[in-house]
Formats: C-alpha cells, sequence, structure tokens
C-alpha cells in the first residue's frame, strides 16, 4: 500500500447531490481509512467536500468509489475534481466540521428500517431488542422530523431526548453505522410507545402485544406512522373492515393493505415483472397489484370490484413489530422471508378530507368514534406526508401520489432559471418549488375544499421555501379565479411585488410531462383528464394541444358533451349516458333508455328536459366524463361513489374481456374528425347503448377511443410538422388507453413523452404550472 | 302603446293607468319633483336604489312590480331605517302588453300600499321593440335611520351569531321553475316580502344587531362571503341549521345546484351580538314574517376570511365565493 515511488497526489473533490444525513461522510472515512489516505471531509452549503492526499492510484480508485459505492440513501449527482494545495497536511483522514450557515443541499426523503437495523430488532442480545425508534444513517425518518436545516438533532424532533452515553459513543464513532445519525437514540435515552383506549387512557401491558391483541380482535387501532397516523384493522376480518367503512364514512373506496413481506404479499396477488422489487424499495410506497382470483374472499370489503389492491409492506419499526407479534415474536429474520397471515387495512386517519392526523393528542380528539385504540409515541411528527402510490406498467413506474419516501426528493429540469413558486391545482393539491434545476414537487396535500387542507398548503409553502432556502421571483397558479390555491398565490405575489401567472389546466399537464422528461423543444400534447378550466372558459379535458414552452394553441378537443346537473353529472353516470343520447339527437329515447338499464332510477323525464332546455348543462370536452357516459351507456352503475369508480369498472370489464379473447378490434367508423378539430366519438356511444354485453363494450370502447385518439393526435402531429407527443391527464392512469396510445403513437413513428416522476393526474399540475412560469420569463 | 307616441298619448298612460294605481296626494301635485316632510328628531336619510330586470315578469308569488317596491324597500331596511318614499321609473319595451303592464302596476301599488311606503314620483319611457325585455322597473328608495343605529357590512365580529329569518332559495328557484316551466312536486313560491316591519321588532328587541343584509344575488353563500371580508373575519355556518324548503332542496339536488347561491327577496341575515342570539331569534320568530328563523351560525377570527360549513359527517367544507357561475370543479 505504501509504496513510496509512486507519485503523491493532493486532490479536492466536491460531491454535490443529496450526500447530507444518509452517512456519506462516514462513508468518506471509511474509504479513505481502507485506502491509507490523508485528508479530511467536511458538508458545507454545496455539498461534500473533500481533501485526498495521497499515492496517485489509490486517490483515482478514491474518487471512483465515490459514486460507485455510495450509501444507499445517497444520491450523487455530480463528483467534482481539482488540483489543490494541501489545507492541512496532518497525516491520517479526519472528519471536520460542517462550513457554511446553512449547511444543507438536501434533507432526504423518510426511508424504511435497514437490513442491519432489523437485525437488531429481532435479536434478543441486542439493546434495541424490539425498540421501536431503530435506525441509523442508512434508514429511518429524515423529512418527517426535521424542522429545519442544517440536519442536526437539535433541529429534529428528537431533540427533547438527549443521548445517553452508549448511544454518543456510536454517534462520535466514524466507523459505526450510527455516526452522525442525528436522530439516533436507544430505549434508554429515546422516544416510547404507548397504547391509549379510545378515551385516551392507557392501555396497560406491552404496546405493541396489546395493539396486536386489539386488532386480532377485529379492532380497529391508529398508528402513528412516519408521515402521520393510519386506521388498521384486520384485513381479513370483514366485520372489521365494514366496521371502518361505517366509522370512516367511506362506502367502496378501496383501502390499502401492508402485508409483512413479498411472500405475504404474493400470497394476495400475483406479483409480476418488477413488483416485488418496487414493493421493496425503501421508499416504501403503496405498490397497485393486480388482483388473483382469490383477493376477495381473502380480503373481504378491502377493495371490492377492482382489479387492483394497493399494497405496501412495513417501513417504521413500529410496523414490523405488529407483524413480529403477530407471528409470535420469533428470533432472527428467518420469519421476514415467510408469508405471514396478518395482513392490515392501512388507511389514511384524514378524517372528513381534511390532513393527516399527526398529534397524539389530536389524534384522540379527531379520531374519535373511529379508532378504538391508538399506538402512539412521543417522537413528533414535524411534517405529515401521505403514503405515496405508484404503479408499474410497460413504460415503467408511475405515480399516482407522491408523498412519504419520495418527498422532499427534486425532479431534475433541463435548465437553470429564476426560481418559482407554484400553488397547484385545486383537487389533490401539491405545490411546487423550482430553484436552479431542482424542482421540489411537495408531497400530497389534498383537496381544497376545506380550511384545514388550505392551512396545510400555506404551511408547505413556508416550510419548503424554509428549507430549500428559496426567494421566489415569480408564482403560478391555476387559471380559475375561485381556487384557494389561486387566491393564495395571488396574495403572495402581491404581498412581495412578484408576477402572478396563470396556467390553463391542461397546459400545466403537458408541461408538467415536458419539465420531468427535459424536452426543449414544441410539441403535440394529448391531455386526457377530469375537468379543467380552458383558455377561452370552457371546461376542458381532452384536448389537442400545440406547447411551445408558455404558448398553447388548443388544436382540438373532443366533441363536447353537456353536464345535465354540473358537477352533479359528474357523480352519476347515468346523466352523462342521458347527454349522450341527447347529443346523438335522441332526446326522445332518453327515458325509455333510462328505464331499460336503470329501473330504479327517478327523474330521466327532467333529465331531458334539462338538456332539451339547456339548463344547468354546462358542456365539456373532457375525456373523463366520457368515460362515465360509456359506463352510463353500459349500465354500469347509475351513481360513483369514489372518484374514477365507473371509469376502474370500466377498464376492469375491458380487461377481463381481453383476457378471454384477446385485445378487442376498434369499432369500424366509430369515431370521427370533424372541420373544428373535434374528435367525435358519439358513434361509439351509440353502439355502447345497445350493447347489452358489458365487458365486449367496455374492450371495444377501448380499442375505439385509443385508435381515435392515435389517428387525431398523429394527423395533428403531420399537420404541425411535429414528431414528438406528449401524453398528460388522470385519465392515463388508466392502464389499456395508455397502453393502447403508446403502442399506437410508435408505430406511427412518432415519440411519446409521459409522466413518470410526476402524477400524471393533477398531483403533477403544480410542476406544470412552475414550468410554464418560467419559460413565461423567459421569452 | 307605441313608441314615440307623443306626449298626449303618455299623459293618458299615466292619467288613466298609473294615477288611479298608485295615486296619492304627492302623485296628485303633478309636478316634476315631490315634496315630503321628514320625521321630527335627530337621525339621517338612507337612500337606495335598484333597477329591477327579471324573465320572467310574472311568477309564482309574485311579479317585477311588488319585487322592485320589496327590493328597494328592503335596501333601505336592512340598513336600519324606516322606509318613507319609493321613486319608480319604467322602461317599457315598444308593443308591451297593456293588460300586464296594468297588472304590474295594480302590483306595486299593493305593495306600496302594504309596505305603507307611496310611490312619491316618478318616469315611464318606451324605447323600440327589440330594445327591452317588456319591462324594466327601477326603484329608489328613501327612508330615515334614528340616530344611535349603526349596522354596516363591516361590524360583524368574533363571538358574534348568524340568523336567517326563513328558509333560502325559494326565490331563485321559484323563478328558474317558471321560467324553464320545470313541473315540481309541490310548487315552490317566491319569498318576496318587504321587511322593514320584522326588522323594526327586531331593532326593537334590543338585540346588539351588527350587520343586516337580505340575501338576494347570489344568496346566503355569497352575501355572508361579502360580510366576512367587509368585517374581515371568518364565519362558520352549520349546515344542518339552514332552512331550506323540502321541494327547494329537492330542486336543488337534482339539478345540481346550491340553494347556498340561490336568491331570496323577503329574508333577513342577521348578525347579532353572540350573547343575544336566543333573544334575537324569539324576536324574528315572533314576526309573521320570522317564523322561519333559525340561528345558522357564528362568527370567528380567521385571517383568511373563510366562510365554513359543518356538513353531514362532522366534516367542514368552505363556502366558496363565487366570482363567476358556479363552474364545475371536479377534475
Ligand atoms: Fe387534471
Ligand atoms: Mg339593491
Ligand atoms: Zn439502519
Ligand atoms: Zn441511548
Amino acid at each position: 500500500m505504501n509504496d513510496l515511488t509512486l507519485p503523491l497526489l493532493c486532490r479536492r473533490v466536491r460531491v454535490r447531490g443529496l450526500v447530507q444525513g444518509v452517512g456519506y461522510r462516514p462513508f468518506v472515512y471509511r474509504l479513505a481509512f481502507e485506502l491509507g489516505l490523508s485528508g479530511w471531509v467536511r458538508n458545507d452549503a454545496e455539498g461534500v467536500d473533500i481533501e485526498a492526499r495521497g499515492p496517485a492510484p489509490l486517490v483515482e480508485r478514491f474518487i471512483a468509489r465515490l459514486r460507485a459505492e455510495a450509501p444507499e440513501l445517497a444520491r450523487v449527482e455530480a463528483v467534482e475534481v481539482r488540483e489543490a494545495e494541501p489545507e492541512r497536511s496532518l497525516p491520517g483522514f479526519l472528519i471536520v466540521e460542517s462550513r457554511g450557515g446553512h449547511a444543507s443541499t438536501a434533507i432526504g426523503p423518510d426511508s424504511a428500517l435497514c437490513h442491519d437495523c432489523l437485525e437488531e430488532l429481532f435479536s434478543p442480545q441486542d439493546r434495541r431488542h424490539r425498540y421501536a425508534f431503530t435506525h441509523c444513517t442508512h434508514c429511518g425518518p429524515r423529512y418527517s422530523i426535521t424542522r429545519e436545516l442544517p440536519y442536526d438533532r437539535a433541529r429534529t424532533s428528537l431533540a427533547p431526548f438527549p443521548q445517553c452515553p452508549a448511544c454518543t459513543a456510536e454517534y462520535a464513532d466514524p466507523h459505526n453505522r450510527r455516526f452522525h445519525a442525528e436522530a439516533n437514540c436507544c430505549p434508554d435515552c429515546g422516544p416510547q410507545l404507548r397504547l391509549l383506549d379510545a378515551a385516551g387512557q392507557p392501555i396497560a401491558g406491552d404496546p405493541v402485544r396489546e395493539a396486536v391483541r386489539l386488532l386480532q380482535a377485529g379492532k380497529i387501532v391508529a398508528l402513528k406512522g412516519y408521515g402521520g397516523f393510519h386506521l388498521a384493522c384486520d384485513a381479513r376480518n370483514g366485520a372489521a373492515v365494514a366496521e371502518l367503512r361505517k366509522r370512516k364514512h367511506r362506502e367502496e373506496k378501496p383501502f390499502a393493505v401492508m402485508a409483512a413481506n413479498v411472500a405475504s404479499a404474493n400470497a394476495l396477488c400475483a406479483l409480476g415483472g418488477d413488483e416485488a422489487g418496487l414493493l421493496e424499495l425503501p421508499e416504501r410506497s403503496i405498490v397497485l397489484l393486480r388482483k388473483q382470483d382469490n383477493t376477495d374472499t381473502q380480503l373481504p370489503g378491502v377493495a371490492p370490484g377492482l382489479q387492483w389492491l394497493g399494497l405496501m409492506l412495513p417501513y417504521a419499526p413500529l410496523h414490523y413489530l405488529l407483524f413480529h407479534a403477530a407471528a409470535g415474536e420469533p428470533e432472527g429474520l428467518a420469519w421476514l422471508a415467510q408469508a405471514q397471515d396478518l395482513v392490515l387495512v392501512m388507511t389514511s386517519a384524514n378524517p372528513g378530507g381534511e390532513p393527516l392526523v399527526t398529534d397524539n393528542a389530536e389524534a384522540v380528539e379527531r379520531l374519535a368514534g373511529m379508532a378504538d385504540a391508538f399506538l402512539c409515541h412521543d417522537r413528533d411528527i414535524v411534517i405529515r406526508s401521505d403514503d405515496s402510490v405508484i404503479r408499474c406498467d410497460e413504460g415503467g413506474v408511475q405515480f399516482l401520489r407522491r408523498g412519504r419516501g419520495q418527498t422532499p426528493r427534486p425532479i431534475k429540469l433541463k435548465d437553470e432559471g429564476p426560481a418559482v413558486l407554484a400553488f397547484g391545482p385545486y383537487l389533490k393539491n401539491t405545490l411546487c418549488v423550482v430553484k436552479g434545476r431542482e424542482a421540489y414537487l411537495s408531497q400530497h396535500i389534498g383537496d381544497l375544499d376545506n380550511v384545514p387542507t388550505v392551512n396545510f398548503l400555506e404551511e408547505t409553502v413556508a416550510h419548503l421555501l424554509h428549507i430549500l432556502d428559496v426567494e421566489p421571483q415569480v408564482i403560478a397558479h391555476d387559471l380559475h379565479p375561485d381556487f384557494p390555491s389561486t387566491r393564495l398565490a395571488a396574495a403572495f405575489a402581491a404581498e412581495r411585488g412578484i408576477p402572478a401567472i396563470a396556467v390553463a389546466h391542461h397546459h400545466a399537464h403537458i408541461a408538467a410531462v415536458l419539465a420531468e422528461t427535459r424536452y426543449p423543444k414544441p410539441v403535440i400534447g394529448l391531455a386526457l383528464d377530469g375537468i379543467g378550466l380552458g383558455e377561452d372558459g370552457g371546461l376542458w379535458g381532452g384536448e389537442l394541444l400545440r406547447v411551445d414552452g408558455a404558448d398553447c394553441q388548443r388544436l382540438g378537443g373532443l366533441l363536447p358533451l353537456q353536464l345535465p346537473g354540473g358537477d352533479r353529472a359528474a357523480r352519476e353516470p347515468w346523466r352523462l349516458a342521458a347527454a349522450a343520447l341527447h347529443a346523438l339527437g335522441r332526446n326522445g329515447d332518453i327515458e325509455a333508455f333510462v328505464a331499460r338499464r336503470y329501473p330504479d332510477q327517478q327523474g330521466a323525464g327532467m333529465i331531458a328536459e334539462m338538456l332539451r332546455k339547456q339548463l344547468n348543462c354546462p358542456p365539456t370536452s373532457s375525456l373523463g366524463r366520457l368515460f362515465d357516459a360509456a359506463a352510463g351507456l353500459l349500465g354500469l352503475r347509475a351513481s360513483q361513489r369514489f372518484e374514477a369508480q365507473a371509469a376502474m369498472e370500466l377498464e376492469g370489464r375491458a380487461h377481463a374481456w381481453e383476457e378471454r379473447h384477446g385485445p378487442a378490434a376498434p369499432l369500424t367508423d366509430g369515431w370521427n374528425i370533424n372541420n373544428d378539430g373535434h374528435l367525435d366519438l358519439l358513434p361509439l356511444l351509440a353502439w355502447l347503448g345497445e350493447c347489452d354485453d358489458a365487458d365486449l363494450g367496455a374492450a371495444r370502447f377501448h380499442a375505439t377511443l385509443a385508435a381515435g385518439l392515435v389517428h387525431w393526435a398523429a394527423a395533428a402531429a403531420e399537420r404541425a410538422n411535429l414528431s414528438t407527443l406528449a401524453l398528460g391527464g388522470g385519465c392515463l392512469l388508466n392502464h389499456l388507453l395508455s397502453r393502447d396510445l403508446r403502442m399506437g403513437l410508435q408505430a406511427r413513428g412518432l415519440a411519446v413523452l409521459e409522466a413518470r416522476q410526476a402524477p400524471p393526474n393533477d398531483g403533477g399540475i403544480a410542476l406544470g404550472q412552475a414550468w410554464v412560469a418560467r419559460q413565461s420569463l423567459g421569452r | 302603446m307605441s313608441h314615440g307616441s307623443g306626449g298626449r298619448a303618455m299623459a293618458q298612460l299615466i292619467d288613466e293607468l298609473f294615477a288611479p294605481l298608485l295615486g296619492n296626494d304627492y302623485l296628485a301635485q303633478g309636478n316634476d319633483g315631490s315634496v315630503m316632510p321628514l320625521p321630527d328628531g335627530p337621525g339621517r336619510l338612507v337612500m337606495a336604489t335598484d333597477a329591477h330586470v327579471v324573465s320572467p315578469l310574472f311568477f309564482p308569488g309574485g311579479d317585477i312590480g311588488c319585487l322592485s317596491v320589496h327590493g328597494t324597500i328592503n335596501d333601505v331596511a336592512v340598513m336600519g331605517a324606516k322606509p318613507l318614499y319609493l321613486s319608480a321609473s319604467f322602461i317599457l319595451e315598444e308593443g308591451f302588453a297593456l293588460a300586464d303592464l296594468k297588472r304590474i302596476v295594480e302590483s306595486m301599488a299593493a305593495a306600496a300600499k302594504e309596505a305603507g311606503v307611496p310611490v312619491v314620483t316618478g318616469d315611464t319611457k318606451v324605447v323600440e321593440q327589440g330594445k327591452g325585455d317588456g319591462v324594466f322597473i327601477s326603484t329608489t328608495g328613501v327612508g330615515w335611520l334614528p340616530a344611535g343605529i349603526e349596522l354596516s357590512g363591516n361590524r360583524a365580529a368574533a363571538g358574534d351569531a348568524i340568523l336567517v329569518s326563513g328558509p333560502i332559495g325559494d326565490h331563485g328557484m321559484a323563478i328558474m321553475s317558471q321560467r324553464e316551466s320545470l313541473a315540481f312536486e309541490s310548487p315552490i313560491v317566491s319569498d318576496t316580502a318587504a321587511l322593514h316591519g320584522l326588522v323594526a321588532d327586531l331593532l326593537a328587541s334590543g338585540v346588539q344587531v351588527k350587520v343586516l343584509r337580505d340575501p338576494t344575488r347570489g344568496g346566503l353563500g355569497t352575501t355572508l362571503n361579502e360580510i366576512a371580508r367587509q368585517s374581515g373575519v371568518g364565519m362558520m355556518l352549520q349546515e344542518a341549521r339552514i332552512p331550506v324548503q323540502p321541494a327547494v332542496a329537492a330542486a336543488c339536488e337534482f339539478l345540481g345546484l346550491d340553494p347556498l347561491y340561490c336568491a331570496c327577496e323577503g329574508r333577513l341575515i342577521a348578525i347579532v351580538a353572540g350573547e343575544d342570539k336566543d333573544k334575537a331569534l324569539a324576536a324574528l320568530q315572533a314576526h309573521p314574517q320570522g317564523t322561519g328563523a333559525a340561528i345558522v351560525g357564528s362568527v370567528h377570527e380567521d385571517p383568511h376570511h373563510f366562510v365554513q360549513m359543518t356538513t353531514g359527517f362532522g366534516g367542514k367544507r368552505i363556502v366558496d365565493w363565487l366570482t363567476g357561475e358556479q363552474l364545475p370543479r371536479i377534475c
């Protein structure tokens, strides 16, 4: 090693990216130690700064391994090397004090417990055996416990827990994986679990064992996770699930579940492709998995009538302890490789659609009447985050919701530019802070129809600006004047005297895709969505756009259907079926049709009259509503219990048909492109109204829709002399539609851009708004 | 009546139609204006004006004639004033049926008489066919505000209670059902009425009244948002306590409309000191126009001035201040 004939080098190395709070400095230290190099490492405002001295080949090897072997949670974006004079000439390698006022480039997301910590958790000899707050520099909570930066203990919710001598020694030892683990603690010095009854009084005994006993007895227990409380019950107990539905006033909307491990998940759903790997990522998102034939029998009432089950694996020690107790508290980790019987419903504790409950006292108060017991603890949640939801398709991973485990990880943009703050849409609100080339899309905030969620949006704005140290130069918001997000944005901009830019909803949908794909040129955008306010004041949602940065030109839309009763029609697909008949010039058939498909439905005559008189029947080109119309025409359901229920059933039936017969052929002459650029699918709708095989109808609807959209978009691309298409909007979460669109467009030689890092639905709107605002400054 | 018909025709119209119906000592003087006495004692004048445009002109429970009297009297009354005199100006569309005009003026006269507020001056113009919608009526009211009464939209404060004098949305739905000839199971009748008697009783009850309003266009939801912003406060309503007639609720439900945004023409919103809320309720309920009165919410501090409403399952939603139409927002 110490061959003194080799030339000696001194190099300064700058490492950028997510390299703080993830054990990067100890990693550098151990690497230098192993290679026998001298020098030092420190954190500063730009990342990690290193000086390495030693024989040239060893220094080079050291530099190469800085990226290749970086700790699991680190995201190394750049390793910049330059020659330098040594700052210190002492032999050996040191970790030196952080430099710079605000010492962090980034704070990491919350992360699932690592293998080493799990081993300790379940070895009876270890001092952290069954301790619910164990973690190390490679794992554990970050974003949810950090009040401000730099990330050190005093600024986290571990501040009230001084470390004991044993923990202090680990924290100070560069060879220990808890070296500088800011939230390090143990049973002697750290937070403690408590189990409270419905009235908030302590329940005697071991909190984990007692909680499992209650769960196994069919009770509902509120569990304090990283980002907030869940309401949990035994997912195999139909009565418990029904009771949870009753208490949460949640009729049919699917619940997500937590299973102990991949083996247990496999017993519930047939895992394909990369799904096992996705489940096991340290982010621990809820993964939508395709059910198998007996899933609904195994988990009665959990996700009735749908093809997908949302499933996640344990991430916090607390969750592991529950499964461990249910398994009889075996020693070691072997049990974690075997299928376990216990499956928990894990639903966000967000009563009344308000933000997730995070605080113990608040839980007892706000979840009164819902939870039979509360498994909580005295480590505060600083920032709440709902679970992330992802799905895997032919094109890769797709987000349905970004939250815990993902935020505040940035999405990388193509260019630098002024700092932007975007306030997001009305439903599924998220906000976005853009700084340099990084777009920080916030965790899921929620629907802004209630004040606590609006307050949560405001808090998150302040928190993100604070921890990212950003002073926005421009504000972006939706075009709709009545959204609380729009009003907050206007007030924020006025206070600071900076511009506020309104962005049409569907322009933002396409822009979000351009932002994350870093596509710099004009595209044809196909926005397939629910409803958003268009540039012309219309209700858009199935639009063909030409997007060139801040410019958005509408080339066409779906032929509008009317919404008899406005928003109400979106909850009642039979009304959209009536609107389709009206559009077909068959208003007179509405009553007979409704009587045939929905014998119990009252008021068909009145709906026909509303349509004739244009009474509260706003027209919309939304594809989401066209799905409702199709479901309504096939007689699938008169009313929806949750958003997109009818569309999901339609997709499920189409899938079922395809399983039996292979891909359906599009209906001949099922669509037209009319002179004003509208895609008219009325012939298809007419056929659906007569089709008595709902599976066939659903399959042919999907096939014809995709064929029509492909033709429509390809023709527009050709006219515009463009060869790239961006797909955005909530309808892209329909697996069959996005698959057929992608394949159809690619078959015509078009390049397809899709949302992969941000959700294609409204959860990605803020990113698109921010991108458009930046583009408009540049022009 | 034809447009451009000379002074003689107009004089005839006045002599034969307006004078006998609306007639009183002031009008009878036949001057360009009227001279009227004021009440004795310290006080101030209140004046309000309102142009009435309504389609259809005749609807269940009323017509544009009585509406034009009630609307302006109510604007004066919610200032806490006693309405004294009205003026009226008519814009008639050429060819408008004389019989219909007569019905309208009769209805105005009856409303003015019932309210005890004479129409003391007026004007009539005729416009070409196609340039009007039958008839437009502008009315102006003058009232007397005794010293010591201070009502204003900026006086609501945390702790105050919010009351309404009766079911909301009747007028809006009556107009709609008539205009669109919708046949509901039970007919919906406009609530149009003059509120000054009810207001007088409430003020006389000794309750500390902060704000009075009549929730006309935009309904209860819009009016409360206006007050919240003017006063710089938040409000919390209880959905279950807001009176809505079953027929109105059912029609709104079906049509996809929200009764919170449907117009009233004979309902009073009263914001009173919290400790007086029961007294205020009793005062309203003792008056024939307030039998359906209810305490519907309260005022609290809120820098965002949100009006919220607790709904069925203990949820709370924002009662929006709509700048435009009720645009669908589902996505
Ligand atoms: Fe959308
Ligand atoms: Mg007025
Ligand atoms: Zn660990
Ligand atoms: Zn300790």
